[in-house]
């Protein structure tokens, strides 16, 4: 065994256990801080084995994108609503706990089955390498076309969404049910933020 | 194109080293291992010597600008205050601050300081003289420098601080807002040398000397990249994250010791990474303003000669660290003559300026690109 393969090997086993551990980690951990920086961790470990594949531009892709923007993104959305609140317990929490984990095993079970019934062709295709770019392109722009372009439709409809969530104040009723929008983060003229109004919970307790 | 082999004009010193380890009996695979560690060890020195240069440089030229004289007494001229200050900060005490989170405050500047360093990977100081000549070259830098927000998003929110949660906040936000022009703007350029990696874009620009270098040709990718290139370093005209007025030091409110010291050394070396990056894009990288090949033809000296190859390497090296630390020296004039921006100011900036004009350039470099294929690339 050359050095080469060894080291390759010795790699693909820590890059899968990062991969597994990771993403069990994401699903079982309380802290959703933590579950976010471990999908981080994850994604780093997937782009490994992309790399260990021989696809350094899917490699790349796969930081770029999973990593510098959704995973980013994710993090951005949980520090900006950092608050701590214990949620109210659910009733029945152990059984949902036993069913999901059923569920879980049972697909894990399914995906067992066609991974060692599956007849995989020994050795698998030889990796392109740097001539991957290209290919990639090539076919981007012929034979993938169609979902490349309806994927862009599918962002742009995402992103004209967020648009209009988040400029709802451009808007003097909602788009939707017609009733006047008041988005209490934006300051008006007409209502200060800063107004002393009575807390009703605090009332109560008094 | 991407699969074209590079010729092996130049210096190749790990078959030299190779070849010299197999003359002494080494076996050719043990030679090659034992090569590996070299360059990348040679290229962590190089950054960590190119941070201390960087650091006597800002303080002697920030002195210069407010006609002090600046450090004078460690050293000759003040060389050695780097040194004192790196010292300093090993001697410190490190502080996790009380109801932070350990191993998050830890693991920040980490994967701060990582993704540059890696980045040093794709950096050429010669034809063969980068540690890998990878195909997704450039790209690889985008996609490494796209993971330090989630670095500065971990130790903002870890140190468990209202000003280093938002100084954390800002700099991903800044991160990437600038990273998509930058991107556009290497787009602009890649679509010109029709490949990735840095070495085939230098090569591209080597043909008529200065005047075959890409400013000439992306006037206006030059300026947005090398703006980008300072928000993405957090310079000043862009230091908003860490802006002391606002927010103390942003994410780095409650590090001490060598933690700090990792945030600093990160964003030194990322300062010098965009230097060299601009260096190799638009100003020719390791070329001589006249070609080398014509001053040998004019003296009628064979290219291939091994006393020539050792002043081509040598020249590469001097000629992309000149350009490199000549953009340094204009990075710190305008951290110390230009005020800062609003975080508002910074986001219109990006977004609403700097990303359409990105756009219309990598149009326009198209749109000449198959009109004059001679000149900008076929």
């Amino acid at each position: 065994m050359t050095i080469a393969s060894t080291t390759q090997q010795i790699c693909f086993v820590l890059l899968s256990a990062a991969v597994v551990l990771g993403s069990l980690g994401v699903v079982l951990l309380p802290n959703i801080v933590y579950s976010a920086f471990l999908l981080g961790g994850v994604f780093l470990s997937v782009s490994g084995l992309y790399l260990l594949l021989n696809a350094s531009f899917v490699a790349a892709a796969q930081i770029l994108v999973y990593v510098g923007a959704v995973n980013v993104l994710i993090l951005f959305a949980i520090m900006l609503v950092n608050k701590k609140e214990n949620l109210s317990a659910i009733p029945g929490l152990a059984l949902r706990r036993v069913l999901s984990g059923l569920v879980c095993a049972g697909l894990f079970g399914l995906i067992m089955r066609v991974a060692f019934t599956t007849a995989w062709a020994l050795p698998g295709p030889v990796p392109v390498g740097e001539e991957a770019t290209i290919r990639i392109g090539e076919h981007l722009f012929s034979d993938y076309l169609l979902p490349f372009e309806l994927a862009s439709v599918l962002l742009l409809m995402a992103m004209i969404g967020a648009i209009v969530l988040a400029r709802r104040d451009v808007f003097a009723s909602d788009v939707i049910t017609g009733e006047p929008v008041d988005q209490g983060l934006i300051e008006k003229a007409r209502t200060p933020l800063l107004i002393e109004t009575p807390n009703p919970q605090l009332q109560e307790t008094r | 194109m991407v699969t074209t082999p590079v010729l092996s004009s130049g210096l190749d010193l790990q078959a030299s080293f190779v070849e010299a380890l197999a003359g002494m009996g080494v076996a050719p695979g043990v030679a090659r291992l034992l090569w590996l560690p070299l360059p990348m060890v040679t290229v962590l020195v190089a950054a960590v010597v190119g941070v201390l240069v960087n650091v006597w440089l800002e303080r002697k030229i920030s002195a210069a600008v407010q006609q002090r004289i600046g450090p004078e007494y460690a050293g000759p001229l003040g060389v050695l205050q780097p040194m004192a200050d790196g010292l300093k900060l090993v001697f410190k005490e490190d502080i996790i601050p009380a109801r932070a989170d350990g191993l998050l405050f830890t693991l920040g500047p980490v994967l701060v300081l990582v993704p540059v360093i890696l980045s040093w990977l794709v950096v050429p100081f010669g034809q063969n003289l980068l540690i890998s000549n990878v195909g997704v070259g450039i790209f690889l830098w985008i996609a490494l420098s796209s993971i330090q927000p989630i670095g500065l998003l971990m130790s903002g929110y870890s140190s468990n601080n209202k000003y280093s949660l938002l100084g954390g906040l800002r700099a991903a936000a800044q991160s990437i807002s600038y990273e998509i022009p930058l991107a556009l703007a290497v787009l602009a350029v890649v679509m010109m040398s029709n490949s990735l990696s840095t070495v085939d874009i230098v090569d591209q620009q080597s043909g008529a000397g200065i005047f075959s270098w890409n400013i000439w040709r992306q006037p206006v990718g030059f300026v947005i990249f090398w703006i980008c290139a300072l928000a993405e370093c957090e310079r000043l005209p862009f230091d908003l994250p860490e802006a002391e007025e606002e927010l103390v030091a942003g994410y780095q409110t409650e590090y001490s010791g060598m933690k700090f010291a990792l945030f600093y050394l990160g964003s030194y070396i990322n300062l010098v990474l965009s230097a060299l990056l601009v260096a190799v894009l638009y100003l020719g990288g390791w070329s001589f303003p006249v070609p080398v090949e014509w001053i040998a033809g004019w003296f009628h000296i064979p290219i291939d000669a091994p006393a020539l190859q050792v002043v081509t390497g040598t020249l590469g090296i001097v000629m992309t660290v000149l350009k490199a630390y000549l953009l340094v020296f204009f990075a710190i004039l305008l951290r110390w003559t230009v005020p800062r921006v609003r975080i508002d100011q910074l986001l219109d900036l990006g977004w609403k300026f700097l990303l359409p004009i990105a756009l219309v350039n990598l149009l326009v470099t198209a749109a000449l690109k198959l009109a004059f294929p001679a000149v900008f690339g076929g």
